[in-house]
């Protein structure tokens, strides 16, 4: 950047002893020695090495670190099974209200009934959704949402006396975290491979359920952004032998008003509110993965859930609770704004859906020739393409770095060679996704050479990322 | 349509024709079992309709007065500066940083929260953040077990807050209790299967605790040692990686973050570097680029979830990057001058409220335990103090249920306040 020496130039470089980037109100108390209230080894004897910056200097550092930064607002971000679309900025509005920006998580229920309130009605609202008719806020992001309902499902078999239960099936399209959740909650993890759709292949499936199942972690649409048509059929293999299926809400966007995860009998399900509810993803995080249950499961939800009673709303601990999984009400504040999102958009969350399938869909055609399609039927709310024969997805998502978009979600699914996995979300207007599909043609006929040598309109250029693991620097 | 999707009816019908479908029924014709019915959901609201229920519903919480709570989540002042930065649109709207070309403002802010954790701590090197304080917690009981290849099983001290404990045991971690005397742990009676010992400072009840005991203890038994640390009190403390922890984790939120009701918050952990395997989250690193020029990457990725999958050392997908980004700004505005006065104001304006209670007849509950900002102070019936501070407009401390009440005094706190709280407390009876 133009004004630094390097492009890493670090916060830390940019100050110098004795400078300050913020006034404290004055003392106006005796100020404590320390040395009297405590133990001499207690006391910290070398400062630790902080940036040293005016207020100016740190404003600027980050507003610059800022530009270097894509976002939604900035470029087309068709990251696929991520969402992301346009985040209303009267999220931000409410979050930022100090009724509740200010509001300590253990003041007593009686002093926090407004926040109560929005987390009663937004279990009311996800319960409406999934048609599943209980809920829980508490899981603070999707892959714990995934670990509350499998350690849910575990506790259930547990309580039911049932010893047997060791597996977690997974299809061959999960997202990682399906096995990996299913690990650390003690499972081992088993996978079901697909059928010329895309779809869990249920053949497959009837002859890998048994008595030691517990679950099955399938994802709707799937990864493929294919819609598992056979839901209902695949639930009853499932129950036959006693065992829960489990869908994973990532793709949510696509389901909205069109699908009840409860009518294909699905058991429990987790959301990510910070997708499907546009809350928004903040570089990574945070996020919210509220889950969704049945009545058999609903007495193991995590601690606490919100209940309304005569004299107002309270916390409750469902009867054979898990636990807690955060250390207060999870992320409350991402749950405000989702229940503002939805409040934003009432029955009319069906458009949602029908804006972001039709978007899907348009890329799909327009793409179609160019591009191989091994899944090309309709898709929902995302498309999963590959390059055409000898070039590589890594080289066209660079390449459409230096045309200004954001790379879709690059080899995932896992089942897709070299996949480029497109969701294009609600948000985007049809020039918007003409242009792209304009690049993407554009990038198909490229030669191989230009291609390996993009981006070089981006800050950097691709990285050397062996050299990052292999000289660990990791800090200062 | 809607405000946040563009399309018209002409666009809808161009692009149906596309794809080859007449309407939009058609594009789920898939889909089974299909909702035909409505979604049964409040009507639609403008943007100005809904923002004027959130303050409504924001009108029935208590707000805009004196806390003295605390109990892992503490008000302090936050810098307007902070807002500014992390309400950036190139901040706020972007997602995991997969392509680095793109995404060096999250990746080298990532790499300054690491190192300033780094620096607070004396370890070598930190993640990207988990979700909050009782995750970090948990995510390094499990990290200990997978460390010493024991089965997952940590002693904890009385003194760890019991909701972090709680976690840690819904994530299937079997938990066993030191004794504890007089406020401060007897970590002198390790069991020897346990995987960790865990020990908080300030703990639970705002005591300094002796976390080089606590160390060598685990070290003994050929355990590991993990501080829970509050991130301001690392200002005038001294930094668990010099007194023998192994792992050092804990709540950021008083580092710049709001309230909001318990979150998002972001927990850090960090670590020794041949630990490093074993550490769970995202890691930003540095490194250069085909040019040359220095740039950060998120790097060590295959120990996680999306290469390794059921292999990984966590499920965990998220970083707080935004609340993260926060602390880091919160850290760089304080510098370390700042944040020691940001302890120092803290802890001389709970000594004066302790000792101005103590005045006024009132037990601390350890009288003898060495304490920052946070202490229990025993009350004749806490409840009825409480209600009497909330009707003089003061946001009382932690009812613990036992004739105690854990007060937290922070740098916002003003002596009028503390005078007019001991006061109330003391004609409360």
């Amino acid at each position: 950047m133009l004004g630094e020496r390097s492009l890493g130039s670090l916060i830390r470089n940019k100050g110098r002893e004795g400078r300050r980037g913020y006034t404290l109100p004055k003392p106006d108390v005796e100020k404590t020695d320390l040395k009297k209230v405590l133990p001499k080894k207690s006391l910290r004897k070398e400062q630790p090495g902080l940036p040293e910056v005016d207020e100016p200097t740190a404003i600027r550092h980050y507003t610059n670190l800022s530009r270097k930064n894509w976002g939604i607002d900035t470029n087309f971000y068709p990251l696929g099974s991520c969402t992301m679309k346009h985040n209303p900025r009267a999220n931000e509005a409410a979050a930022a209200v100090p009724g509740f920006a200010g509001l300590h998580p253990l003041q007593p229920e009686k002093g926090a009934q407004g926040a109560l309130r929005v987390m009663h009605e937004l279990q009311g609202f996800l319960s409406e959704i999934s048609g599943l008719s209980a809920v829980s806020l508490q899981p603070m992001a999707g892959a714990q949402g995934e670990l509350t309902s499998i350690l849910m499902v575990r506790r259930y078999f547990e309580d039911a006396g049932d010893e047997g239960r060791t597996t977690v099936l997974v299809p061959s399209t999960a997202h990682g975290t399906n096995p990996a959740t299913a690990s650390m909650a003690g499972f081992k993890s088993l996978e079901v491979g697909l059928d010329e759709h895309g779809c869990v292949d249920v053949d497959e499936l009837r002859g890998k359920v048994d008595a030691s199942t517990a679950a099955l972690m399938i994802t709707n649409p799937n990864t493929c952004g294919v819609y598992e048509r056979n839901i209902a059929e695949i639930a009853g293999v499932l129950h036959e032998k006693g065992a829960f299926l489990y869908m994973d809400g990532a793709n949510m966007n696509a389901n909205l008003g069109r699908m009840r995860p409860a009518d294909a009998t699905v058991d429990i399900m987790h959301f990510n509110l910070h997708k499907t509810f546009s809350t928004p993803h903040g570089g990574g995080g945070p996020g919210s993965g509220a889950i969704a249950c049945s009545e058999a499961l609903a007495p193991f939800r995590p601690d606490p859930v919100v209940e309304k009673t005569d004299e107002g709303y309270r916390f409750a601990r469902p009867e054979k609770s898990i636990g807690r999984v955060s250390t207060f009400h999870g992320n409350f504040g991402v749950l405000l704004k989702a229940w503002n999102y939805i409040r934003m958009h009432g029955p009319e969350l069906r458009d949602v859906t029908d804006m972001a399938v039709l978007n899907a869909n348009y890329v799909r055609a327009r793409l179609r020739g160019a591009y191989r399609i091994p899944y090309d039927e309709l898709c929902k709310h995302e498309v999963v393409v590959q390059p055409p024969k000898g070039k590589k997805a890594l080289d066209v998502a660079k390449g459409l770095i230096d045309h200004g978009y954001h790379p879709p979600t690059i080899y995932f699914p896992l089942v897709v060679k070299e996949a480029m996995l497109i969701e294009p979300t609600e948000t985007e207007s049809k020039e918007t996704l003409d242009d792209f599909v304009g690049a993407m043609l554009e990038l198909a006929e490229s030669e191989q050479e230009d291609l390996e040598k993009a981006p070089t309109q981006a800050p950097t250029r691709r990285l050397d990322e062996t050299r990052a693991a292999r000289q660990l620097k990791a800090r200062w | 349509m809607a405000r946040f999707t563009p399309h018209t009816e002409a666009d809808i019908q161009e692009m149906l024709e596309a794809i080859g479908v007449e309407t939009l029924d058609d594009l789920f014709a898939d889909v089974s079992p299909k909702l035909e019915d409505p979604l049964d959901l409040p009507p639609v609201l403008s943007e100005y309709e809904a923002l004027k229920d959130v303050e409504a519903r924001a009108g029935e919480n208590v707000s805009g007065l004196p806390i003295f709570l605390g109990a892992g989540a503490y008000d302090r002042i936050t810098p307007s500066a902070i807002g500014a930065i992390t309400g950036r649109g190139e901040f706020l709207t972007s997602y995991t940083p997969y392509q680095p070309e793109v995404s060096q403002g999250h990746l080298q802010a990532v790499f300054e929260f690491q190192s300033v954790i780094s620096e607070l701590t004396s370890l070598d090197v930190s993640n990207a953040s988990v979700y909050e304080g009782a995750n970090a917690v948990a995510e390094a009981a499990l990290m200990t077990a997978r460390l010493t290849k024991r089965d997952p099983k940590v002693a904890v001290s009385a003194g760890l807050n019991p909701r972090y404990r709680e976690v840690v045991e819904t994530y299937g971690v079997e938990v066993v209790e030191l004794a504890f005397d007089g406020g401060i742990t007897d970590s002198s009676a390790v069991p020897d299967d346990v995987s960790g010992v865990f020990v908080q400072s300030p703990n639970f009840f705002g005591v300094v605790e002796d976390i080089e005991a606590a160390s060598d203890a685990a070290h003994g038994v050929g355990a590991l040692c993990v501080a829970v640390c509050d991130p301001i009190s690392l200002s005038v403390l001294e930094a668990p990686g010099n007194l023998g922890a192994d792992v050092a984790v804990g709540e950021a939120q008083p580092l710049g973050m709001p309230l909001i009701f318990g979150g998002p918050y972001a927990g850090y952990m960090a670590t020794h570097e041949k630990f490093v395997r074993q550490l769970p989250g995202r890691i930003a690193g540095e490194t250069v680029d085909k040019d040359g020029k220095l740039a950060y990457v998120l790097t060590l990725r295959g120990r996680e979830q999306d290469i390794r999958r059921a292999r990984a050392n966590s499920n965990i997908c998220t970083n707080q990057a935004v609340t993260a980004l926060a602390a880091t700004v919160y850290a760089a505005l304080m510098g370390p001058e700042g944040l020691r006065e940001v302890a120092d104001l803290s802890i001389s304006k709970a000594h004066y409220l302790a000792d101005r209670l103590q005045v006024s007849g009132f037990k601390l509950r350890y009288p003898d335990a060495p304490f920052l900002w946070e202490f229990a102070v025993e009350l004749p019936d806490v409840e009825r103090a409480n209600d009497a501070l909330l009707d003089n407009g003061i946001v009382g401390g932690l009812d613990l249920g036992d004739g105690a009440m854990l007060v937290a005094v922070t740098e916002k706190r003003t002596k009028e306040e503390l005078d007019a709280f001991v006061e109330v407390v003391a004609n409360a009876g």
